[in-house]
């Protein structure tokens, strides 16, 4: 029914993240062949997995066909409370980790009593806790930067059996997230609620719940990656996070995420995010100009989108309601 | 054989108009029963009672001799009743097997079976002889295959009483015959079929018993083997209707306004030619889905057509609504919320809307607010809107007669050749009808073609000079107003040429 090269451009779009992400890879290791030595792939690997995490996370926010525009602001807030928790009684950094994960959470709930509760769309909802979140960690510094203890760096670049914290870290919400998406109803729900919210409905599926539970999983992931990075740096700016949402959003989208719900997967994220940190790294590898490189990462991030809105207008062709069959 | 289901005097009313009233019937075990009716008979209504989607206003059912007041679409299925519709409710994005667990999923320490799900999925799909993996993603199958799943679902949540509204509209031929003897395997095993469809000879083909209504009342009733299709129509066809109309002031030219020839779009259009002439009032009949509003969209530009052409008083058309509203089409569409006014603004902003640009002064094209002002009163006293400060009113304000009042007016500033009215006296009392039907005799006896889409046969007996029927995206004849015959036009929709 379908030709061949109708096949092709559908396998095409429907995988373009990775094909640009192959494309990008050759096209710097022939720039600079030392780009693709095992030792800057691991370092690009351990780089990605502060957006990835965050990514991850999203991936479920986009799957339902929302937007969480707020995990810049929770990357930032959540190690601070951590931190001053820590400070104030002493204790190390399992029970600051620990602290941080609480307080996404909490986060993450805030956003989804909005969303869910009272019914106000993501994206507004999101903005306004954006501002919110940033605002009230302001208001605890003074908007002064928070100096960690030195265990927090020892932990942050420390690792286990030669892996690297944050690359450890990485791979496990990586593992869980895919296991949870794949594996799972809860998982498989997200999915079927992104695809039609009405149909999801009558199917006796709790939508509010399944929804509700996605935020706090979003927000979760967005304080364990600022906790994660923030242990390396062992301090806190005021401005940290500031504008991360969208890297985060990118990265979830180039790895095939689509902003129309229904569509994406874990492994997608982590490849997403692997690929925005390529980018980066590999214009600093080829010499590009400083000031050209946001241009060329706006570029793919547009090509990206750009599939994913060309793979909707399919899905809508086929949906496209008929009254008598397509073939006499 | 005793009876799954049971309804005694049901009744539903929408804001004290009766969409079903007092009906009584019983649903055999075992049986197919097949429901017919012309649109707005009262089918979806009674469908969304037994589906728990809407409450009865007055009345009882029973399901298996026990008392069934279902609150959700959720008690419906736990009963043991299952819908297909003709928009089927699949995630695209997940396979076969996901689809029929979605709402549980068999898992062992949190994780789905998948092994589990597939094996059980493969057993149904085998029963209804559906070739395909149960890991397919539903995107990837063909609409007769998608219901296919959608049954598979049905007999996986152990459904005793399976629903089936319109199920052929989108099927070809050979998925239609599929899908009789599916239902014939569901009959074999004891389930109880209830079937909606227009298709006639379907229904005496496949169903046990009929049930026949006719403005949400019961109008007969027997065994399939006592009805044929032209017994059907007449018991489908309704009351006689006089004073209702307005007599036609002037009688239709033969200078040819809309040209449309050979409009074909696959899946929704089939090889459609339609003329109107200057001061004609062309009716447009079909049943639901029969492709009306279809082809008004295309002819106005809105939906693109793959071939054939329109030509409006000779010229052939730009593409596009905007280019045929300059060319001097007007379109009244069916959804006059929604898409034919902006509800919260001025009756005035809404009658000056499409006439905009040519209030536009001075180089800059500055809007003349005097002349808006002065031409929308004289459409106001024209059209005889009942309002107040039409530049104040909201549109929202006024009756929904007015409101197509408005909707009209604004299209007549630009004095167009053709109208395209879509069910122009959909949710419209019956005195604002009068003067909506008033309203196009006078638009046409101004020399403007009409083109008038209703599913009410009768106001189109009323009003037309010339009625086309449709089916299925395709015209099926037509007949002048001097040999108006209710029973060969409602056979023609039904795509049953018997009478």
């Amino acid at each position: 029914m379908i030709s061949p090269l109708g096949r092709a451009s559908d396998l095409a779009i429907r995988h373009a993240n990775y094909l640009i992400f192959a494309c990008v890879l050759l096209y710097f290791g022939l720039q600079a062949p030392a780009f693709l030595l095992p030792e800057s792939l691991a370092n690009i690997l351990k780089q990605s997995s502060f957006i990835g995490i965050a990514a991850l996370g999203m991936t479920l926010v986009l799957l339902t066909g929302g937007i969480d525009l707020s995990v810049g602001s929770v990357m930032y807030l959540a190690p601070l409370i951590a931190g001053i928790a820590m400070q104030e009684m002493g204790l190390g950094v399992p029970f600051g980790l620990f602290v941080a994960l609480v307080a996404g959470v909490v986060m993450g709930a805030i956003n989804a009593l909005f969303i869910v509760r009272l019914r106000v769309i993501p994206f507004i909802v999101t903005l306004a806790t954006l501002f919110l979140f940033r605002g009230f960690g302001t208001w605890l510094t003074s908007s002064q930067q928070f100096d960690f203890s030195d265990d927090m760096r020892a932990f942050g670049l420390g690792g286990l059996g030669g892996i690297p914290t944050p690359i450890l870290f990485f791979a496990s919400v990586a593992v869980l997230i895919h296991v949870l998406l794949a594996h799972t109803s809860f998982g498989r729900q997200i999915y079927a609620l992104g695809n039609d919210r009405e149909a999801a409905r009558k199917a006796g599926l709790r939508t509010s719940w399944i929804e509700a539970r996605v935020y706090v999983l979003c927000s979760a992931c967005a304080a364990l990656s600022g906790f994660i990075i923030i242990a390396q740096i062992g301090r806190l700016d005021a401005g940290f996070g500031e504008g991360r949402e969208f890297d985060v959003i990118a990265a979830a989208v180039l790895g095939g995420a689509s902003l129309f719900g229904g569509v994406g997967s874990a492994f997608g994220a982590v490849v997403g995010a692997t690929l925005i940190q390529t980018v980066k790294l590999g214009l600093v590898f080829s010499g590009v100009n400083l000031y050209l490189q946001p241009m060329v990462q706006g570029l793919i991030i547009f090509v990206a989108v750009l599939a994913d809105s060309f793979r909707e207008k399919r899905v809508q062709a086929v949906q496209k309601r008929t009254i008598r069959p397509l073939t006499p | 054989m005793t009876a799954i289901l049971t309804l005694d005097g049901l009744s539903k009313s929408w804001f004290g108009v009766p969409a079903v009233s007092d009906l009584s019937f019983a649903v055999r075990e075992g049986s197919v029963l097949g429901l017919i009716g012309q649109n707005g008979a009262g089918k979806s209504t009674l469908m969304n009672m037994i589906g728990g989607v809407v409450a009865p206003t007055a009345g009882a059912m029973r399901w298996r001799g026990q008392p069934y007041q279902p609150t959700s679409a959720a008690d419906a299925t736990r009963a043991g009743i299952a819908f297909i519709h003709q928009e089927l409710n699949l995630f695209t994005n997940l396979s076969i097997a996901e689809n029929l667990f979605i709402d549980a999923f068999p898992r062992r320490f949190g994780l789905i079976q998948r092994g589990a799900i597939a094996h059980r999925t493969a057993q149904i799909l085998a029963r209804l002889a559906l070739q395909a993996d149960p890991g397919t993603a539903v995107g990837r199958l063909s609409p007769g295959e998608r219901q296919l799943v959608e049954i598979a679902k049905a007999i996986h949540n152990d459904a005793s009483l399976i629903i089936f509204d319109e199920p052929t509209t989108s099927l070809t031929p050979r998925e239609t015959e599929r899908l009789f003897e599916t239902i014939a395997l569901l009959r074999a095993e004891g389930r109880t079929v209830i079937y909606i469809s227009h298709i006639l000879s379907d229904v005496k083909r496949l169903c046990d018993d009929i049930v026949v209504l006719r403005d949400g009342v019961k109008v007969d009733e027997g065994a399939a083997a006592d009805f044929d299709v032209p017994h059907m129509i007449r018991s489908m066809i309704g009351r006689d209707l006089a004073g209702l109309y307005p007599p036609r002031s002037a009688a239709p030219t033969s200078e040819v306004v809309l040209e449309a020839h050979g409009l074909t779009q696959p899946g929704v259009l089939q090889d459609v030619s339609l003329t109107v002439a200057r001061g004609e009032i062309v009716g447009l009949f079909g049943l639901m889905g029969a492709g009306r509003s279809e082809l008004a969209r295309a002819l106005f530009g809105l939906d693109p057509v793959a071939s054939g052409e329109i030509r409006l008083a000779g010229a052939a058309l730009p593409p596009g609504p905007r280019g045929r509203i300059s060319a001097g089409m007007a379109f009244v569409t069916e959804n006059r919320r929604e898409e034919g006014l902006m509800m919260d603004a001025a009756i005035a902003d809404n009658l000056a809307l499409v006439a905009l640009e040519s209030f536009g002064r001075t180089p800059a094209r500055l809007v003349d607010t005097a002349a808006i002002r002065d031409q929308t009163e004289a459409a106001k006293r024209d059209l005889g809107i009942k309002a107040g400060d039409i530049s104040v009113q909201p549109v929202k304000a006024l009756s929904g007669g007015n409101q197509q009042k408005v909707v009209i007016g604004k299209w007549q500033m630009e004095a167009p050749k053709l109208f395209l009215l879509d069910e122009p006296t959909r949710g419209v009392d019956v005195g604002a009808k009068f003067e909506i039907y008033a309203l196009a005799d006078r638009l046409a006896a101004q020399g403007g073609g009409i083109l008038f889409i209703s599913s009410e046969l009768d106001e189109l007996m009323g009003m037309a000079d010339r009625i086309v029927v449709m089916n299925r995206g395709e015209v099926m004849g037509e007949a002048l107003r001097a040999d108006f015959d209710r029973t060969r036009i409602l056979s023609l929709a039904f795509r049953e040429v018997a009478a």
